[in-house]
Parts: structure tokens; sequence; C-alpha cells
């Protein structure tokens, strides 16, 4: 009798004891575990895709090894998570991740009440059309009646509809929850156009049976910021995720790359100096040793080579840096100062 | 002499060695316990993620969804709330659910029958159905039939063409909708005055044959009289009913109802696979009634097709019910890989779109899950209570 007493007490206390949970710092974590994990796209050429070896690449996935080579000195320390669109976002609140990193598009309703907050841009981008060429369609104001194909739970899904509504014209949209199903409706003829971001769609049409089969609509319909994200509350990891990115375009900016690192390491440059921690104590004032970015373009590379590597000219995209060249280049690309 | 002089009378127990006391008490702290760890989950969920900054409530169901959806049966556009794309996915969710439990029941019942058969032939047609069926996993038969065999279908400006009025492309099954004008409602009064009177008529004719034995042949005159009375009041209206015929503009048809493929694939996905179980579960039925039986009613005389429906079905229907029951519900969960294809049912728009648009997770999976429950338990209700109408009454 005393014995079942003592159980049930002790089950009661044992309930008692789960309170609220304490929420730890997210360096300490990923310090702890030597790894970082990322939540990147589950399949999306340029962006995040594994090769035929099964290693992770891509821009988003580059984005993910900095931040690794910053904070644990190693690009390689990261588990990649593949997320769908509609998973990305429960992913990161619930912990599963510690950074996404998956063309994410940033908007107020997404920053504000999703409990995440966006730290930079590593892509701008804008929605646009693929058509079969066959259609004979050459604009976007030549839609009317057709049927969309697009993927479920993305900021692409409510431009599309506020586009038809806004011209007047009717539409029928076909929702698919991965972007591959997406672009397999389209290239089964299901639907008329793809739309998703301009840098998807050039991804997605090395992808379709016939590529020279489908034509991108010269109208850009939205902006499309594209970066990584945090969960909010933990200003320590937002500042070293934001500032990782801010580190590669500044480093860009004056000129170091992984090839002249070693040259640069002796440059006497102030600027350089900042970057390549041989002056001041940006790292420690982030939580980071100080020689952060040297790890970072050393393994990874500044933003330059992160694009030309994943989406550039001479990949299967096949993209200009159009607004993702830097500012002092004709594009939006401007990080705030290392100083 | 009274009950207190009684000898050896043991004493009551202490209320703590009282076994009945006992069990009260523990019961009562087992749910208490229960209760409030429920709470505590609770609790911690709404204190966490006020903590997180993650926005909490259902404020969000009055919000503009500003998303389409390809198909629905209640009035939507893109200017209406997210609440309106709960109920849009639910009446999909319903009608994909509905459409397959009665289709495969009636395969169901037709395979069962069939894999009982003596001609070798249809037995191991049914056989093979059966096996085939039952032993692909449903998501492989959705893409199956979505991208293989739907999907096959020319595009829609080269549509099969059937007598310019049913069109068959990818995009869908088009045929003809009726367009009901001022005067049509005749029609259905018909229609409904039509079915009264064969149900009153069936039963008087049952009631009847139990007296005199005279059986009235209800079936022609229902044949007659169903179709019959609509057209009637038809022709006397002076054709109020017209037709919207689809026809090809620009990029797609026009006009007449589209039946979407994603719709298609999933339905016929969905019959085909739980048919095969319906049909086992039939089989297993009529196999568990007593051979004896069929002898005897032979013995009156009674031809092969009434055996089964009078003696046999009846009493197999007691063996039946139960584990169908559990197909049906199966079936109606089942419906929620509609979103591998993109039929736009509860979990693809409310739990997919919206979720992601209002980030509100904990709240939409809630009620999610709970509208699965209550359509289960509505669907086990039913049931039971059929269930009771059949079962073998014992007085």
């Amino acid at each position: 009798m005393r014995k079942t007493l003592l159980t049930t007490t002790l089950a009661a206390a044992g309930l008692m004891a789960m309170g609220s949970q304490a929420q730890a710092s997210t360096l300490e974590d990923v310090m702890d575990a030597g790894e970082l994990r990322c939540g990147v796209s589950n399949g999306l050429p340029g962006f995040s895709q594994p090769d035929d070896d099964g290693n992770w690449t891509g821009i988003d996935v580059d984005t993910c090894r900095a931040f690794a080579a910053a904070i644990l000195g190693d690009s390689q320390a990261v588990e990649f998570v593949p997320l769908t669109a509609a998973e990305r976002f429960t992913a990161l609140q619930s912990g599963e991740i510690d950074v996404l990193s998956r063309n994410t598009t940033w908007t107020t309703t997404r920053d504000s009440s999703l409990g995440i907050n966006f730290t930079g841009t590593n892509f701008y981008d804008g929605q646009g059309f693929l058509v079969q060429s066959d259609l004979g369609v050459t604009s976007a104001f030549e839609l009317d009646g057709a049927a969309v194909c697009t993927q479920a739970g993305t900021t692409t899904e409510l431009n599309l509809a506020d586009f038809f509504r806004a011209n007047d014209m009717e539409y029928e949209a076909v929702v698919f929850d991965t972007s591959e199903a997406s672009a397999q409706g389209f290239d089964n003829q299901r639907c008329d156009i793809l739309t998703s971001d301009t840098s998807q769609l050039a991804a997605l049409r090395t992808q379709l049976s016939d590529p020279e089969g489908a034509v991108v609509l010269p109208e850009i319909i939205s902006k499309e910021p594209l970066g990584p994200a945090v969960r909010q509350g933990d200003d320590e990891w937002y500042n070293i995720i934001k500032w990782v990115l801010f580190g590669q375009i500044n480093a860009e900016e004056y000129g170091i790359s992984s090839e002249n690192l070693d040259e640069m390491l002796e440059s006497g440059d102030p600027n350089v100096q900042r970057i390549v921690g041989t002056d001041g104590n940006m790292g420690e004032i982030l939580g980071l040793s100080d020689d952060f970015m040297v790890d970072v373009i050393s393994q990874v590379g500044n933003y330059a080579e992160m694009f030309e590597r994943n989406v550039g000219p001479d990949t299967p995209l096949g993209l200009e840096r159009g607004d993702n060249a830097l500012w002092t280049e004709g594009g939006i690309l401007y990080a705030p100062p290392f100083r | 002499m009274s009950l207190d002089n009684l000898p050896n009378q043991p004493p009551r127990p202490k209320p703590w060695n009282d076994p009945r006391v006992r069990s009260v008490f523990f019961q009562i702290v087992a749910v208490l316990a229960v209760v409030w760890f429920g709470y505590t989950l609770f609790q911690n969920t709404i204190t966490n993620m006020e903590s997180r900054g993650i926005r909490t409530g259902f404020d969000f169901l009055d919000r503009t969804a500003g998303f389409g959806i390809i198909m629905s049966l209640i009035e939507y556009d893109e200017s209406m709330t997210y609440g309106r794309t709960f109920l849009v996915g639910l009446a999909n969710t319903l009608l994909v659910s509905g459409l397959g439990i009665l289709f495969a029941t009636v395969v169901g019942f037709i395979v069962g029958i069939a894999r009982l058969s003596t001609n070798w032939l249809v037995a191991k047609v049914a056989l093979a159905y059966i096996e085939i069926f039952r032993n692909v996993p449903l998501l492989l038969q959705i893409f199956f039939w979505y991208f293989a065999v739907l999907g096959a279908l020319p595009a829609p400006r080269q549509a099969i063409n059937l007598g310019d009025l049913v069109f068959m492309s990818n995009r869908g099954i088009m045929i003809p909708a009726p367009v009901f004008e001022p005067g049509s409602g005749l029609m259905g009064f018909a229609l409904i005055l039509a079915l009264v009177f064969i149900f009153f008529l069936a039963r008087w004719a049952r009631r009847r044959q139990a007296a005199t034995g005279q059986i009235f042949p209800v079936l022609p005159i229902a044949l007659v009289l169903i179709p019959g009375l609509p057209l009637l009041a038809y022709w006397l209206m002076g054709s109020p009913v017209s037709w919207s015929i689809p026809e090809l503009g620009g990029f797609r048809f026009r006009g007449g109802i589209t039946a979407i493929p994603e719709l298609g694939a999933l339905l016929l996905a969905l019959t085909l696979y739980t048919a095969s179980f319906i049909a086992e579960i039939v089989r297993s039925g009529i196999t568990s009634v007593s051979h004896g039986q069929t002898e005897a009613a032979s013995a009156l005389g009674l031809p092969g097709r009434r055996i089964l429906r009078l003696v046999v079905i009846p009493q197999a229907l007691r063996v039946i019910i139960p584990p169908l029951t559990s197909q049906y519900l199966n079936l109606t969960k089942n419906s929620s890989l509609a979103v591998a294809i993109g039929y736009p049912d509860l979990v693809n728009v409310f739990m997919g779109t919206t979720l992601n648009q209002t980030g509100r997770a904990v709240e939409i999976v809630a009620m999610t899950m709970a509208v699965y429950l209550f359509i289960s338990l509505a669907i086990s209700l039913l049931m039971n209570i059929y269930n009771r109408a059949v079962a073998l009454k014992e007085r």
C-alpha cells in the first residue's frame, strides 16, 4: 500500500518537473554538438541539391557552410535537413534546425508573426512565368484562363492570385507540395504555365524533358528577397548569422577572395584588416574568434565566388549578377560596414 | 434475531484498507493526473509560443486568404477568408470520401461475390484483382492513375471529343451542365413525389407479400415513374432546363462541368484499393453463413439470386458490417493523401497553404485533427446504428 502511494507521488512530481523549457543559447548548442543543423530545400538546382556523390551543393548550401566555417572553423560541419516549403517554418520554430537557408522570401507577416527573424538577403529574386512555347504567348498579360502550376505555401501562390485579380484575368491554380512536383505537372502539360521565382524557373527549366519547348516570359510580377532566417529571441545567434553573410559581401567589395587570401592577410588596408581579423575585434564582439572570416573565405569564398560557383553564367542555370551585383557595380547588394 | 447479533461479523475495515474506497480514490487520482497533464501541456505550449514571439489564436480565420483554389463545391474566390478555405477543403474531403465509400462498397460487393463464383474464370479474375490492388501501396496507385493514366490524355486543344458534348483531356473530363431556369422547380417536386410514392408502394407490397404470398411488381413501376414524372413536368413547363456545353476557348474549355484529373485519380485509387479489402470482407461474411442455410433455401425452391438476397446476405451482413466500418474510416483518412497530387482537400488547402500563409501551425493542425476525428466518429455512429438494425435479434 505505502509503496503504491509512493509511486503515485513520484509520478506526479515527475510530471510537475516538466515545467517550461528554458531557452538555451543556440551558439552554445551548436558548439557543443560540433555541427550546425541547416534547413535547405529538398532539391533545387543552384540553391540546394545533393550531387551524384551525395554532397549538397548550391548557394543556400554554401551560405550554411559559411556559417559553419565561421562558428566551428569547418565548413563541412553541417547537417543538412531537406524541407518542403510547407515544413520549413515549423522546423525552425520547433528547434529542429538552427538556421533556415531555403530560398525563403522575406515578408512582413513571416518576420513578425512566425517567431522568426530574417537575417539578410543572399539572393534578390522576382516572380516570373514559364510557358510552353507552342502556345505562342509572349506576355504575361495574354494568360487569361490559363492553368498555372505552383508550389503550396509560398508567396508565389499569393502573388499569382494578386496578379490575375489586378489584371482582371481568370486562372486555375494547380498546387503541388514540392517544386519538382509542380515542374512535373508542367512537363506533363497539366498546366500551361509554371510560376515561381525566376531563378527557380531557370533551375526547373533545366530539368524539363524538353527545356527548349518552354520560354520564360519577360514580366517580373513581384519582389522576392531570399535569405536565411533564425528563431526570434536569441540576438547573439541572430547577429552571427547576419554578419557572416555581410562579411562575405564586404569581402567581395574589398577584393578579398579565397585565391588572394594569403596576400590579403598581409594587407595594410584597415578595411581589409578588420575583415580578415588582423586588426580590430569583430569576431570577439560577435562571440566568435577574430579570424572567423578567414575560415569563411578560405573554405567557402566571398559572395561573388559563391554566386559564380552555383548559379553564375558558367553553371547550368546561367544567371547574370543583375540585381545581385554589388551596389558599386550597378546592383543592389549592399552590406553595412564591417567596423 | 437481528443481524447485529450475528456471531463472527467481521469489523468494517478502516477506509484506507477498504478495497472499494481505495479503488475509487485511485481512479480519481488517475483522472486528475491526466487532466492536469493535459492542462500543463496546453499552458506550456502557449507560454513557449508567446516567449518565442509566435502569434496564437483563431483571429486569422477572418482574414482574407488571397490564394486561389482549383475546385470548390461552395462559392469561393481569393477575396474570401481563411475560414472559408477551411470549408472549401472540408467540402472537397467529404466529396471524395463520400463518393469513394459509395463506389468502393459497390465494387467491393461485386468482386467479393464474384470471388465465390462457381465460374472458374470469374473467380480467378476477382482473385487477381484483390491480390493486385490490396498489395500495392495506395500512394503508388494514386501516382499511377494520376501520372500514367489521366496524365497521358491529350492536351485541351487535342482533347478526345465524344459527340461534341463530352471532352477528355489532361485537364480533366468536361461534361455538359444543366442550367435550371424558372419552372424547373416542378421537376424536382415531381421527382420527390415519385420517390415517396415508390417508397410507400414498396412497403405496401412487402406487407401484402408477407400476408398473402402474392408478389407485386414494384421495380418496373419504379423504373417508369422515377424518370417519367420529372419528364412529364419538363414537358408541361415547356423545357425549363437548358444545357451549358463545354467549348474550347483560349487555353481551356469554358462552360459545362469540369471534373479535374486530381479528383478522378484520387477517387479511382481510393475506390479500387478499398474495394479489394471490402471484397475480402464480403467473402468472409458470405462463407460464414452455414451451408445448411443455402441448402434449406434451395430445398424450399428459391432461385439462386433470391437465396443470396433473402437468406445469405442478411446473415452475412452481421459479419460484414463491423470490419466494413473500419474500411470506411480508412478510406476517409486515406483521402488526405490527396496532397501528393494536389487535389484541394482539407489537408492540402487548410493544413498546407493556409497554415503556411498564416503560420498558425498548432491551431490549424488541431482543427484539422478534430475534423477527421469528428468525421470518423460520425461514420462509426451511423454504421453502429445500422449494425444494430441487422444484428441477430435475441428474443
